[in-house]
């Protein structure tokens, strides 16, 4: 592979230095095989620019932490590869959510409030017995319920969504997918009619308007549009209507 | 400092991985009121990158039939190389099936048992039987005589994090994220709390307790290569360290996987080879049943990655730009198999590497990854020299691992002593009065405070936060790494006491205002280095080879010597650790062979 330098215009803004406006600031930075935007942005920082904010944690494609607009596209910094992005790469921070600095960005409470508002934990009245075995489970309907779990609120989706980047509290695919995994589960007890009184409204299942941007943005490829559809069912089968 | 700022709270939980946030439920749930503060969102804890699974005798499966908290009892001590105490052991073989079934409840996704028959990769047949259909499954993993390995999938570590954070949710428990603590507030008797400085805007703030709970998992980041987040840097440990009285346990044991992929170092999972995954040498030979007739691939972690690296300095490793690497094979688990249960691995291989397992070889060598050492508490989790303070998870040493941890053992320890430990936080804070020496606690944020200001103003100093990093990353990589001498150790001491004088005299080139990350790397470098001076310090005076720690110069394990543990302080001021120890506590297994890992390595 011919060596490439790469030039990076990168977002900048220090809440803590709001005299200095929101800026676009260029960098250079030679190619090494298998560079990663994690790689890279941690090369900028110490060797460049120490002040440059982002966000690594696990750096393997599992936390979500490190969603950003890569040349407009959100997606996951750690594991896009500088080989598949042309000579000039932009970076932003992800939209909808509060700005922390530079391409840093309050995910966890967004997620947390998204959480307690579709009180996403199993609801169940059930005492638990630390001297009883487990209760059954077939296999297939815990690997149907692991798919729906592997969402890593990074928020990519609901930066590609038309919807949520109007209204601040659309739940969005991720938190559609979220009922659906809890809609799945026996284990919660709660009914249909339960769950659709927290989302059967324009801020739930009905604001979406159906552009599906979320579809083939999500790192885990989660099938989020099936998803929809299948809480839209158990809507109609419970036998609510839309407004 | 105003007091309006000050945060209160029953219970200051520092850490909200899985130790972190069982202990903040169980003391929650028994009607306390509890903060928990992170480095970042819960869920991205580093928790969440387990992949393999957690180990609890269930015996639900075919190859575990027969298990019971014995054998996992016997297992756990003879990894540990006879290094763990073993009251806590016991304590905790009994409470991780527990553990499992109320994660299951909380709605882990835990694969379940499907009955019938199958052909392992060995071609050894197996029967699961229709009574144990729909049961909580295992796999294997290393230095375990049954299968009891319970997993979701690939994401075991993920899923459950993500329902014990539901519970948190639920019981609306408050989560300061993107919080540091950097001291705690304490008068040499007692801890009040810490002082926090905000990642979001590098503001400082205290918060107060009646109990406070170190639960900040695992420095792997000190080293150059790890498998851990870039967030495990081990200040939990450092801020225990800096209180001049409270001990860190055993820091020179540490363990490396030995499947980190080269070069990123990321892991994939030990359940690749209890899956039946071979490791291969530059002539495509599998060379473990050569030095492991019995365990092949699958003893304890400490003498697979032992093997790999003798394997490799005796020229059978597969050169590459990196530095010499082996192979690991999956090949001929299937496409089926290796997509569903090992699909992170396919996924880690097609993003970081660029090939599929499925048909390609990974290229992989023993990586940073663990931390049995920690912040010493007794069997209730009660920090060891200061009272009101509590540690739980990879961030203790409760004592579970001794000198070498096993696959699967650490999920299992942070949620079983997430309860225990909860357990008795709840009962102290029960009776405790909410009362603050006003002056020390002023005292305390002044200190940060005057660093902060110091390294803002940048008035003097001359070194370089990266450059001193990277060269302690270096230091402890080559000489307190797998095998250790004499001499690499005591070049490793000299070089780190020089980086701790240099990080004296840190000038920042950035303003440092603001949520500023050169800022935060120089006030974590100084206590970093103190801990890395603990384990090369601990690793140089400790003349044996036990667990992980294994001394070319010294290859035998010396029970007559050296059957106890290592117990670093650090007075204040001092420029170097002051090194005690005490005995392990046999209670039931007397120490004897481990039946792998014979030593010394020829
Ligand atoms: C890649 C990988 C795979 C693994 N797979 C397995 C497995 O399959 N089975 C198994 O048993 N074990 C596994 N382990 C080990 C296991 O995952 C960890 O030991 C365990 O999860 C640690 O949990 P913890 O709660 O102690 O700490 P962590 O999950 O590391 O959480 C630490 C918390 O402390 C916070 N924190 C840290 N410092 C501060 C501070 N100064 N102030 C405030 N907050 C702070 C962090 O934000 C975080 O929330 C694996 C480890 C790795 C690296
Ligand atoms: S659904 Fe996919 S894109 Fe959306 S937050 Fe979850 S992992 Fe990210
Ligand atoms: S750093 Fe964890 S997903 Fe990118």
């Amino acid at each position: 592979m011919a060596e490439r330098l790469l030039t990076f215009s990168i977002f900048r803004y220090n809440p803590a230095t709001p005299e200095i406006a929101p800026r676009m600031q260029e960098f250079q930075l030679d190619e090494t095989p298998n560079m990663t935007l994690f790689i890279a942005l941690n090369r900028l920082r110490e060797e460049q620019d120490p002040s440059l904010m982002f966000d690594f944690v696990c750096r393997a494609a599992v936390c979500g932490s490190c969603g950003m607009l890569i040349n407009g596209r959100p997606g996951l910094a750690c594991k896009t590869l500088t080989q598949d992005l042309p000579d000039r790469i932009t970076l932003m921070p992800l939209p909808v959510f509060k700005l922390v600095g530079d391409l840093s960005v309050d995910t966890g409470v967004w997620f947390r409030q998204l959480n307690e508002n579709l009180e996403a934990w199993i609801h169940t009245d059930k005492e638990f017995d630390p001297k009883s075995p487990e209760e059954r489970m077939d296999n297939a309907l815990a690997q149907e319920i692991y798919e729906a779990e592997r969402c890593i609120e990074c928020g990519s989706c609901i930066a590609a969504c038309a919807t949520a980047n109007m209204r601040a509290d659309f739940v969005g695919a991720a938190g559609l997918n979220r009922i659906a995994r809890f809609l799945i589960d026996p284990r919660d007890e709660r009914s249909p009619q339960q769950v659709f009184e927290v989302v059967g409204t324009d801020e739930g299942v009905f604001g979406c308007i159906g552009l599906m941007a979320c579809d083939d943005i999500c790192p885990m490829e989660i099938p989020l549009q099936q998803q929809l559809a299948l809480v839209r069912r158990k809507m109609a089968w419970a036998g609510l209507k839309g407004k | 400092m105003k007091w309006s700022e000050a945060h209160l709270t029953d219970v200051l939980v520092i850490g909200a991985g899985l130790a972190g946030e069982r202990v903040a439920i169980e003391a929650a749930s028994r009607g306390h009121t509890v903060t928990i503060l992170s480095l970042v969102p819960p869920r991205r804890s580093h928790s969440t990158a387990a992949q393999g699974g957690m180990q609890a005798s269930l015996g639900n499966v075919a190859m575990g039939y027969g298990d019971n908290p014995d054998i996992h009892f016997e297992d756990t001590v003879k990894g540990s190389d006879w290094g763990c105490d073993q009251e806590v052991a016991r304590l905790f073989v009994e409470l991780a099936p527990v553990a499992v079934r109320q994660m299951a409840q909380w709605g882990v996704p835990w694969s379940r048992v499907v009955p019938g028959k199958r052909t392992l990769p060995d071609g050894v047949e197996v029967e699961e039987l229709p009574e144990k259909a729909g049961l909580i499954a295992q796999r294997q993993f290393g230095g375990t005589a049954k299968w009891r390995t319970c997993f979701a999938s690939d994401g075991t570590g993920h899923v459950l994090q993500y329902a014990m954070d539901s519970v948190v949710v639920k019981l609306g428990i408050t989560v300061h994220d993107r919080s540091e603590a950097i001291a705690l507030i304490h008068d040499g008797k007692e801890c009040y709390g810490a002082v926090v400085v905000s990642l979001r805007t590098g503001e400082l703030r205290p918060y107060l307790a009646k109990a406070t709970v170190i639960a900040t998992g695992g420095y792997g980041r000190m080293y150059g290569v790890s498998t851990n987040a870039v967030i495990n840097e081990g200040t939990g440990m450092a801020i225990a360290l800096d209180t001049g009285v409270v001990p860190l346990g055993n820091m020179e044991a540490v363990q490396f996987h030995p499947t980190g992929i080269v070069p990123a170092g990321i892991l994939v999972t030990e359940g690749c080879r209890g899956d039946g995954g071979y490791l291969l040498d530059k002539n495509l030979h599998r060379f473990m049943p050569d030095y492991e007739p019995v365990k092949k691939e699958v003893a304890s972690r400490d003498v697979v990655s032992r093997w790999m690296v003798h394997h490799m300095r005796k020229g059978f490793g597969v050169d590459s730009p990196y530095g010499p690497h082996l192979w690991l094979d999956l090949r001929h688990l299937g496409e089926a198999h290796i997509c569903t249960n090992l699909r992170e691995v396919y996924t880690i291989c097609a993003n970081f590497l660029g090939i599929n397992c499925v048909h390609e070889l990974i290229p992989v060598r023993p990586t940073q990854h663990y931390s049995m050492g920690g912040v010493r508490t007794n069997i209730h989790g009660e920090v060891v020299g200061l009272s009101r303070l509590y540690a739980a998870g990879e961030a203790a040493c409760w004592d579970l691992h001794g000198f070498n941890r096993l696959g699967g053992n650490s999920l299992a320890e942070t949620i079983v002593a997430g309860m225990v430990v909860g357990e008795r936080v709840a009962e102290f804070v029960k009776e405790a009065p909410l009362t603050f020496p006003f002056s020390l606690v002023e005292d305390h944020l002044a200190a940060q405070a005057a660093r902060i200001e110091a390294l803002r103003r940048r008035a003097s100093g001359s070194e370089d936060v990266y450059v001193l990093r990277k060269k302690m990353e270096e230091t402890l990589l080559e000489h307190v790494g797998i095998f250790r001498t004499g001499e690499g150790l005591q070049q490793a001491v000299a070089t780190l006491q020089e980086l701790y004088q240099r990080s004296q005299d840190l000038r920042l080139r950035s303003s440092g205002l603001g949520p500023n990350p050169e800022l935060f790397a120089a006030l974590r470098l100084p206590g970093m280095l103190r801990l890395a001076l603990c384990i090369a310090q601990g690793a140089l005076l400790r003349t044996e080879s036990r667990g992980s720690h294994y001394r070319e110069d010294y290859p035998q394990r010396d029970d007559v010597n050296w059957l106890k543990r290592t117990l670093a302080t650090w007075p204040p001021g001092a420029s170097m650790p002051v090194i005690d120890y005490e005995p392990v506590k046999i209670t039931e297994l007397p120490p004897g062979d481990r039946g792998y890992g014979t030593m010394p390595i020829k």
